[in-house]
């Protein structure tokens, strides 16, 4: 069965009824376990949960049953239930999570509105002229 | 022709830098025709802003979020790679 040609090729495969965190192109974490794959490393994910960190802080939304599209997907990472034991970070209630991360948002935004605003990036000719609000 | 050189630096350390950033060092374990790349024994290297990764140890990353994969110069012999790269670019097997 184990052709010299398949020897050292990845597969999804080994990775069945694992428990994975699944990293999303959107920045998103998923944590399920792993009960089907395809060619397109689509995924059926089972007893999943979002997982969101905002600091030291993380919180868990529980999914159910989540479908997720291959082209979506950056990274899946094989937990390893000791380390989880061991995390260093504190775990928090869904609102007090969403509310952490919808501040950090708010916080990014700001730097983003005050860089932009800011000349350091912008060469100006001597000769420019300044509009005036 | 990237296929079979990967899959003579299995078991060498590599540094996986995906398109969002994040640089993963672990051990090369497998890879695929996608050149979707499993790593063993994976750490984070620059600041662990990505703190999800600390409970894991291998992790398989999708070839198609790869940037770069950072190599020891040492491990690649380079004249090869580029006498088979003509070889194939000359008469393509696929």
């Amino acid at each position: 069965m184990n052709k010299p040609e398949l020897e050292g090729t990845a597969h999804l495969l080994d990775e069945l009824d694992k428990k994975l965190m699944v990293l999303l192109r959107d920045g998103r974490t998923l944590i399920g376990y792993l009960r089907s794959v395809d060619q397109f490393a689509n995924l059926v994910l089972h007893k999943t949960i979002e997982r969101i960190h905002v600091g030291n802080e993380y919180g868990d939304i529980p999914r159910g049953v989540f479908i997720v599209r291959g082209e979506n997907v950056v990274l899946l990472g094989e937990i390893d239930t000791e380390k989880e034991d061991e995390l260093p970070l504190i775990e928090v209630s869904v609102d007090d999570i969403l509310d952490a991360q919808r501040k950090e948002q708010e916080l990014k935004q700001e730097k983003q509105r005050l860089l932009s605003k800011s000349p350091q990036g912008k060469r100006v000719a001597p000769n420019a002229r300044f509009n005036s609000r | 022709c990237f296929i079979r050189f990967f899959k003579s630096l299995v078991g060498k350390d590599v540094v996986v830098e995906l398109k969002n950033d994040l640089s993963i060092c672990g051990t090369l374990h497998s890879v695929d025709q996608y050149l979707n790349i499993k790593l063993t024994d994976i750490s984070v290297t620059d600041t662990e802003k990505y703190p999800h990764m600390l409970s894991v140890k291998n992790c398989f990353i999708r070839g198609s979020v790869v940037r770069y994969v950072q190599l020891p110069a040492d491990e690649v012999d380079t004249q090869l790679l580029q006498d088979s790269a003509r070889k194939e670019a000359s008469a393509p097997t696929r």
